[in-house]
């Protein structure tokens, strides 16, 4: 069946079963590696992408259930060869150590920050818990979300 | 859009390269630049299988193109190996960063480094990797000499360009010209003065983050061959199940799916998508029925029968008339402590492929070593290891044997039975909870003897453990579905390895020590969890001497300097007083303040923790509010990564102490997912802060689990130091302690 899906800006028509989860949708129709498979229970946010702006696990909702809504991965965040800010701040403090969770922790930060663009430590630290860490690589995601609010106002 | 589709194809193109031919070896796939995977085909010099450890070509290759090729039979874990390696080989070559590729395990062309574990990857492959490069870089510097008639030392390089008297100008490739060294490491090349190193030591960012931000293919997850088909495995409800009946004709008639695969007790789907498999798995679940057969040993019963049921008890430490000593000293201690089951609890469940051609199999994997999956992949199939490729490939982190092994076993079984495509198997969330080896659960019994003035005279230690180490050796009964099969492989747990006892003698000069191993078979699959037995005698053992030091009334950093000779143990302890302004703290009513310190495996690197503790009396509960460390790792190749893989450790082991202990019952593991085996989240997060002692004169020594033992008996000194209430038994609950 076709559904239609707007991921990062561009509308897609694409033939598949309409129960099935985004996440293996934008896996294997749209080539993207940034939503991965963690729990497939909603658990842990490694599928996370922004949908309509809210941090959404697609490892359990039904691809059908996401038209008409604005779909964003971490591969759109850049612009031509230039890193959004929040890319920016993660690498610079080089917040990842195996980098599974990584996607989670961008699209958590990304949706906290698009809503409140001078967030609280607190705040920053309850939008990222959404998201399982294994690496302990948790305070290098909380410095990166904060300084990317530091150094801008709007996400 | 575009551009992933660009990327998607350049990507399945280049890796699909590798399926041209499995005798060819081609560079392609495996000539991957620390960009990522998804690049275009590399032109270098043609790929050839591993010839020696002693060849410089075996560590470091040139291309043509004014590239450096460095290999390493170890495997990128999440901890920044591929930078620390690629800094080490530029260094002593003296080239720039940008132009190094790295190559990880893989049996076609890299060194037998067996596992990428125990913190040996700077300590081993960085060795033979500088030593290859410092050989490289005067053999080349030779050549260019011997070529101008000039003398080595007159000619100047800069990145892989070699200039000599009379404005010659001359590189590295130029020289090589495409070829192979063909050169050995001597041992005799002289290595860089530390004191002109210009990138180790350096904290260079590791260049993959900036592609895993982006999205782009990295993990075994992310390999997409053309032609690759979807595969799930039903794994039984507990160990040792049988299947009564299941319906396979209903699975293969759903949508998409290839085949459904029954060996025995192994039952595995494969499908066009993975979405199809995954249902399929579920609907293999459903209409399967099994035999339990019930878990002897309850989690109330395991201290106990540890002690009643452990075998022969192992000597391995003794002192002569030891208990005599104790009972005649001024003051005397004994406690045991308890550790349970942990997890290793990777993000992403286990994921591998497989794809057999006629008789010869490839396998991607994100195993922590490639050579010993080739052996015991062999064992499994009855064949030889020259028609077995591993390659390795970053997965998910896994802190130890998790459940990568048994998913690389297992995509080959399933791509046995569907031979000439590639097959991915991914684990689901409770393959991975339930059927990954734990870290063993412990008891540890510490009895000492100590003089008034608190120096520690005797020191008795007994552990009951199960085996630390069933990583797979070339015995396919490792593999967990291999013991399912028709023709079940048998699981020979071997000999218990030191892993058990490991760090449990202190490094405290104690003149009689005695150490004691009771080897358990306990309830549930264990093996090699990041500091393996460090962990739990390090939780112990420091916890000891916190009590140690409150009976002798001395402060418990001043108690362990007094204790220690060894002047670099008593430097990280300086350095943390120094570094959290230890003796003006603020001694707060709700705050607990603990310290603990291991030299790790008593071998590598050193470190010291601070942890604080604030106490909410009323509402009877802790949370843990900042942890300090001091880390001296001889010779810092990246302080960066070093801070970064230290920081980690910290917090997963805080994690481990605090909440974690796997729960199981008489039908089997009751931890299944996030919510019933709960790790620390960023909300109760504690704040890091770690400091480095570099010693550029020293040997770098490995770091990757120095922190887990050390944490662990800080934060429950903290507790002790904020409620008078000493928690013996992890994790550190609440609960546990005797509000007053």
């Amino acid at each position: 069946m076709a559904i239609n899906l707007k991921v990062n800006g561009v509308a897609q028509s694409v033939d598949v079963d309409p129960e099935e989860p985004l996440l293996y949708v934008l896996r294997e129709e749209f080539g993207l590696n940034g939503v991965k498979f963690g729990c497939g229970l909603q658990q842990c946010g490694t599928c996370f992408i922004l949908a309509d702006g809210e941090a959404t696990p697609t490892c359990v909702r039904t691809c059908e259930s996401f038209e008409h809504m604005d779909i964003l991965t971490i591969e759109g965040l850049a612009n031509d060869d230039r890193l959004h800010p929040l890319q920016e701040t993660f690498f610079e403090e080089q917040a990842a150590q195996c980098g599974y969770c990584l996607n989670g922790m961008l699209i958590a930060g990304l949706a906290l920050l698009k809503k409140n663009s001078k967030p609280t430590e607190d705040e920053i630290r309850t939008a990222l818990d959404k998201v399982i860490c294994r690496c302990g690589t948790h305070t290098r995601f909380i410095r990166a979300v904060k300084k990317a609010s530091e150094n801008n106002s709007k996400f | 859009m575009d551009n992933f589709k660009t990327d998607r194809r350049n990507f399945l193109k280049t890796t699909g390269q590798l399926l041209i031919g499995f005798n060819l070896f081609p560079l392609t796939f495996c000539g991957i630049k620390e960009e990522g995977y998804a690049i275009s085909p590399y032109e270098g010099i043609p790929e050839r299988p591993h010839l020696g450890r002693n060849l410089i070509d075996s560590w470091i290759r040139l291309d043509t193109d004014g590239h450096v090729t460095i290999l390493t039979g170890k495997q990128e874990l999440g901890q920044g190996i591929r930078t620390a390696l690629m800094q080490i080989a530029a260094e002593e070559l003296d080239v720039n960063m940008d132009i190094c590729h790295i190559i990880n395990g893989d049996t076609g062309q890299t060194a037998n480094e067996g596992y990428t574990a125990g913190s040996n990857s700077v300590e081993g492959s960085g060795k033979a990797i500088r030593e290859a490069a410092a050989e490289a870089r005067e053999f080349l510097v030779g050549k260019a000499a011997s070529e101008w008639d000039v003398e080595a030392k007159d000619l100047r390089i800069e990145n892989g360009v070699i200039y000599g008297p009379q404005d010659r100008k001359t590189s590295y490739w130029e020289l090589l010209d495409g070829n192979f060294y063909e050169a050995k490491v001597t041992g005799n090349a002289k290595f860089k003065d530390p004191k002109e190193h210009q990138i180790v030591g350096k904290a260079i960012p590791r260049e993959d983050i900036k592609n895993m931000v982006q999205g782009a293919a990295h993990f075994v997850h992310d390999l997409r061959l053309a032609n690759m088909v979807h595969a799930r495995v039903l794994h039984p409800p507990s160990y040792s199940s049988k299947i009564i009946k299941t319906d396979i004709a209903s699975v293969n008639a759903m949508p998409g799916v290839l085949k459904t695969i029954q060996d025995g007790n192994f039952l595995a789907v494969i499908a066009k998508r993975e979405y199809q498999a995954v249902k399929a798995w579920q609907k293999l679940k459903e209409l399967t029925e099994w035999e339990i057969e019930s878990i002897k040993i309850l989690p109330e019963q395991l201290f106990d029968d540890m002690k009643k049921s452990s075998k022969a008890t192992e000597l391995v430490e003794d002192s002569p008339g030891i208990i005599q000593k104790i009972r005649q000293s001024p003051i005397k201690l004994k406690s045991t402590y308890y550790k349970p089951y942990h997890m290793h609890g990777s993000t992403g469940p286990s994921c591998a492929l497989a794809q057999w051609n006629s008789s010869e199999l490839t396998v991607w994997s994100p195993t922590q070593g490639v050579y010993p999956l080739q052996i015991t992949l062999a064992d499994l199939f009855g064949m030889d290891t020259k028609n077995i490729r591993c390659i390795g490939m970053p997965g998910s982190g896994c802190y130890g044997h998790n459940g990568a092994d048994d998913v690389s076993a297992e995509a080959a079984l399933i791509a046995k039975a569907y031979p000439e495509v590639p097959i991915r198997l991914q684990w689901m969330r409770d393959d991975e909870h339930m059927w990954e080896p734990y870290g063993s659960a412990m008891q540890i019994e510490l009895e000492a003897g100590m003089d008034q003035g608190g120096l520690v005279l005797a020191w008795d230690t007994q552990i009951w453990s199960d085996t630390h180490s069933t990583r797979p050796r070339g015995d396919a009964g490792h593999y967990i579905s291999a013991r399912h099969l028709e023709k079940p492989f048998e699981f020979k747990k071997g000999n218990f390895s030191g892993g058990a006892y490991r760090n449990a003698t202190p490094l405290y000069n104690i003149s009689s020590k005695r150490l004691r191993l009771s080897n358990y078979d306990g309830p549930l699959r264990t093996s090699a969890l990041r500091g393996l037995g460090a962990y739990g005698n390090i939780f112990a053992l420091e916890s000891f001497m916190d009590e140690l030091a409150i009976l002798a009334e001395v402060d418990p950093i001043e108690f362990r300097k007094n204790n220690l000779d060894d002047p670099r143990a008593i430097a990280v302890l300086e350095k943390l007083i120094k570094e959290t302004d230890y003796h003006n703290r603020i001694q707060k009513s709700n705050t607990g303040y603990g310290v603990a310190f291991a030299k790790y495996k008593n071998s590598a690197a050193y470190f010291a923790v601070l942890a604080e503790v604030e106490v909410d009396k009323e509402n009877k509960s802790f949370h843990l509010q900042k942890l300090t460390g001091v880390i001296d790792a001889g010779q810092c190749i990246n302080p960066d990564g070093l801070i970064n893989q230290t920081e980690g450790g910290m917090i997963q082991s805080a994690s481990w102490t605090l909440l974690e202990e796997v729960k199981y019952d008489k039908n089997g593991v009751l931890s299944k997912d996030w919510n019933s085996y709960p790790i620390l989240r960023t909300k109760k997060t504690p704040e890091v802060a770690v400091h480095i002692i570099n010693r550029p004169e020293e040997k770098p020594l490995g770091a990757g689990e120095a922190a887990q033992g050390p944490v662990a008996a800080a934060i429950a000194n903290a507790v002790f130091d904020g409620t008078r209430s000493r928690i013996r038994d992890l994790p550190l609950k609440e609960e546990k302690v005797e509000w007053s």
